[in-house]
């Protein structure tokens, strides 16, 4: 029955992109732990937490499209969300971390200790607990997304006013996240963790663990994402986005509707912050700056938005080729791929690199229906 | 015969014309003699002074030290300066008194010649109540200097230490002084011993307390606070008075100074915010390269100074006048460029617009990171910039008030290109009604290209001012843009006069808020509030009055 429906609600990219998953669950493990060092079909541990992060990523993209290419929102502070769920995540690490700190309090971080501090901020009580602090996971990104948005949306913000305030919300946190008063380790954010679940961070194993939770996750965020956007519902935010004063008019309570897939999305972005954050072992404030955001726009953009898949893949390649740029001679040379990518794909791939390729295979058939429109 | 001889001698024959006969001036064998001879009571008196410092007893040392404050000769001056620094060097035997200047020479003190030092020198001592009366000495030793800077310092050191034995030199420099600022400090110093001694009469310490809050600062107040200790009861009420007018007024200056600088940083924001006023405001294109304009003008300016530095020194302080058209013309010709090159193939597309500029604007900080490295650039304040003055006891300093002028000015130039010239007329019809203007025969794709070119200049201008007040590096604009685009929002779009006075509210509000919330912290509410704002009035301060609906 399952199978039924996933057939009805996937189309053919969709199914293309879960097998590709299934695949990559199944044989980076294998190529990982079982085949031997020296192989060539080996893959280290490094790789696979470089994989791990680009599948947060591309989590993270998967939940920007969610609300830009289906809905319109141009959320620029969408990174906002994805580092509250880690700094959620790494509050958790940090508490697990007990007396092995290098001041040794069983309560209290090394930071606070050293920052002089004697009680625990209210903010960290219950961060011992792995349930509430996943819940919390889920809890922050989505009431400061519920918060903000019933304020942006019921007093229709929209476009690119909503762009601008967005990345002001991140650079705000930002700014607070910096400052040693807040209680989060200031600069340094929060580092160092030892154990997740009971299992060490370091070990290859744990690594693995959260690689196919990365995996799970990336699949799960996709398949909500795909169920939202082919439902009623998802009908009506592509209306929102093509028309919203023509929605509001046929007697759809717009502001419902944004606010719903805003939270939905904030909620993705915090759990793909929070499975970041065990794989780099860090989360600082500069996780909030505007840039990162902006960034996660230009995968989604680059890939091709309104299809979900295409803001995976965008992830995927714009991370792919950072981290071929940034290591080694290159280096210097980063910003300016990352600006002219910006500027290509606006200009000359409006429907991103998912959009090129389908309607240059359409075109070679020979169906001689017109390019797709930038999203469906 | 040396300059400082004559000069002396003269001095002797004015005073003493008697005693300086032609005939002693024959001798020149015994010049020296001669000279000293002939020298009036008060010479002598001054080196009988002098000696007292031979014996390096406390009692003589007092002793020398009332000597020679009581002859006044400007001689006497670096030596009890040396006397306090224990650089005044004496040797009994050979009575010979020299003292050593700061930079190790020694001199006679007995004639203010270079000497060579005695043989085996002991150096005078002081105790502490010694130290007082010396330093007190000096003060009114000063207090006669031809110089007024130093006249009103010693005015103001007496005043720092009270000293009643000073108040004869005081009264006797009252009446010689015709400065008025300097009258005023001599006043302050006098009204300062007489209100401390409780020696004086009643009416005279009342009279005191006035002079003293006649206008305000810490040290009046702080000696208000001091004599309000132990004032017997008649004195309470005039100095309870003194004290609150002074505090007031202190308080008036505080919120003048917090309006001063919330006007000064609004100005900063005006200034960087204007251009975008044009391109984002008029145009409705949302750059986000603005602030990169903006680090280019800087960087213009810090080429010119460069240029400068190394072949034509003398016109240093012309280098931001010649800066300002140079930054106009680059930055809008990279406006123009990127207007003709990107943007117009986006119009109607505003987020596509917005990631497209974020790329340019990538672009142009790493440009500027390869060609000028990623450090600091020194950028020089011409002299008009540098200094301070005072007004109504606030220190402005040159350099803010231009730039407060400045942002002024390069308004009221916008305002008059946009509603004053042509090419303002048909930037506004074009972004009125782009078909309608097109048929009336206006070329839109150049208006397009030279508003944004005007904006992008603008913005250049602007980094020509920011280039004195901000670190000139490629991360210059970043902190701006949002700051600009907040200001811009706030105001309402397309609106110059929102602009402004968005810009300088949002200066005064934030260094309002500063004392109570921190610098960062009043950063993140001012955020907050506007975020807030933005969601009651959607369009800005002072919106566009229209019927159109989008979609």
């Amino acid at each position: 029955m399952i199978a039924a429906l996933l057939a009805e609600k996937l189309d053919g990219r969709g199914k293309i992109f879960l097998i590709f998953l299934a695949l990559l669950a199944l044989l980076v493990p294998i190529c990982n732990l079982l085949v031997p060092a020296g192989s060539a079909f080996h893959i280290g541990t490094g790789t696979v937490v470089l994989l791990g992060k680009w599948l947060c990523y591309a989590m993270l993209a998967v939940a920007l499209d969610l609300v830009w290419g289906y809905c319109g929102i141009l959320s620029l502070g969408h990174g906002a969300f994805f580092a509250l769920g880690g700094y959620a995540m790494g509050m958790y690490l940090m508490r697990q971390i007990g007396t092995r700190g290098v001041y040794g309090h069983p309560v209290l971080p090394d930071f606070m200790v050293f920052l002089n501090w004697t009680e625990l901020p209210v903010a960290w009580w219950g961060f011992q607990n792995p349930v509430y602090a996943m819940f919390m996971v889920l809890a922050v990104p989505g009431a400061l997304a519920f918060v903000f948005g019933w304020f942006a949306f019921r007093s229709r913000v929209t476009g690119v006013y909503l762009s601008i305030i967005t990345q002001a919300l991140t650079y705000a946190l930002l700014l607070a996240f910096f400052r040693n008063d807040m209680g989060f380790g200031g600069n340094n954010g929060l580092t160092d963790f030892k154990d997740i679940f009971g299992f060490n961070v370091q070990s290859a194993g744990t690594r693995m663990a959260l690689f196919l939770a990365s995996v799970a996750g990336l699949v799960i965020a996709f398949l909500i994402a795909r169920f939202m956007v082919t439902s009623t519902f998802g009908k009506v935010l592509v209306a929102i986005r093509d028309a919203e004063s023509r929605t509001r008019f046929l007697g759809y309570r717009v502001e419902r509707f944004k606010l719903l897939v805003f939270v939905v999305s904030a909620m993705m972005a915090g759990v793909a912050g929070a499975l970041y954050v065990p794989q780099v072992g860090i989360i600082n404030p500069s996780e909030f700056s505007p840039i990162n955001s902006i960034e996660a726009v230009v995968w989604v953009a680059m890939g091709g938005r309104g299809t979900l898949v295409g803001a995976a893949l965008g992830a995927g390649i714009v991370n792919a080729l950072k981290t071929t740029f940034t290591t080694g001679a290159l280096a210097p040379y980063w910003l300016f791929v990352l600006g002219a990518l910006f500027v290509l794909v606006t200009v000359a791939l409006p429907a991103g690199i998912l959009g090129a390729a389908e309607s240059l295979i359409k075109r070679m058939r020979g169906s001689g229906s017109p390019a797709r429109k930038p999203a469906e | 015969m040396n300059h400082r001889h004559t000069t002396l001698r003269d001095r002797a024959r004015a005073i003493a014309p008697g005693l300086a006969s032609p005939a002693l001036l024959a001798l020149a064998i015994l010049f020296l003699l001669t000279c000293f001879a002939s020298l009036p009571a008060r010479a002598q008196d001054y080196n009988a002074a002098l000696d007292k410092f031979l014996s390096d007893s406390f009692p003589d040392t007092e002793a020398g030290i009332a000597g020679v404050q009581a002859v006044g000769d400007p001689r006497g001056v670096p030596v009890i300066e040396a006397l306090l620094d224990r650089r005044l060097l004496v040797n009994q035997a050979a009575k010979a008194i020299v003292y050593r200047d700061r930079a190790g020479a020694t001199f006679d003190a007995r004639t203010g010649e270079p000497a060579a030092a005695p043989d085996s020198p002991t150096t005078v001592r002081l105790n502490n109540r010694l130290r007082g009366i010396a330093q007190a000495a000096l003060g009114a030793m000063t207090l006669l200097s031809p110089d007024p800077t130093r006249r009103r310092q010693a005015a103001e050191a007496v005043f720092r230490s009270r000293d009643a034995s000073a108040l004869p030199a005081i009264d006797q420099a009252l009446a010689r002084e015709t400065l008025p600022s300097v009258r005023d400090a001599l006043r302050l110093a006098r009204a300062a011993i007489v209100l401390t001694d409780d020696a004086t009469p009643m009416a005279d310490r009342i009279a005191a307390v006035d002079v003293v809050s006649a206008s305000a600062d810490r040290d009046r107040i702080g000696l208000l606070r001091q004599v309000m200790n132990r004032a017997p009861a008649e004195l309470k009420p005039a100095l309870e008075a003194g004290i609150a007018k002074i505090e007031n007024v202190l308080k008036m200056r505080e919120i003048a100074q917090t309006f001063w600088f919330g006007l000064s940083l609004g100005s900063v924001l005006l200034l960087a915010a204007i251009g975008l006023a044009i391109t984002f405001g008029v145009m409705g294109v949302i750059n986000m390269a603005h602030g990169e304009m903006v680090m280019i003008g800087a960087y213009v300016t810090f080429m010119v100074q460069e240029t400068i530095r190394n072949s034509a020194p003398e016109l240093f302080d012309y280098s931001l006048l010649i800066s300002l058209p140079l930054a106009f013309f680059v930055a809008g010709a990279i406006g123009v460029a990127i207007e003709r090159g990107i943007i117009r193939f986006l119009y109607g597309r505003p987020l596509e617009t917005l990631l497209a500029t974020f790329g340019v604007s990538l672009f142009l900080q790493q440009g500027v990171r390869t060609i000028f490295g990623p450090t600091n650039r020194e950028v020089g304040a011409p002299g008009f910039m540098s200094g301070y003055f005072e007004f109504f006891g606030l220190q402005i300093t040159y350099g803010r008030l231009w730039i407060v002028v400045f942002a002024i000015f390069v308004f009221a130039m916008l305002l008059l290109v946009l509603k004053g010239t042509s090419l303002g007329l048909h930037m506004r019809a074009v972004t009125q009604n782009r078909r309608m203007a097109a048929s009336m025969g206006i070329r839109t794709g150049f208006v397009d290209a030279m508003t944004f070119g005007l904006g992008s200049g603008i913005a250049g201008i602007a980094g020509v001012a920011l280039s004195q007040i901000d670190n000139v590096s490629p991360n210059l604009g970043q902190g701006y843009i949002i700051d600009s685009f907040m200001v811009v929002v706030f105001g309402g779009v397309g609106n110059l006069w929102g602009t402004l006075v968005a810009a300088l509210s949002l200066g005064v509000a934030n260094k309002l808020l500063e004392p109570f919330a921190g610098a960062v912290l009043g950063k993140i509410l001012i955020l907050v509030l506007l975020i807030l704002f933005i969601q009651k009035r959607p369009r800005g301060l002072f919106a566009l009055k229209g019927r159109a609906v989008e979609q």
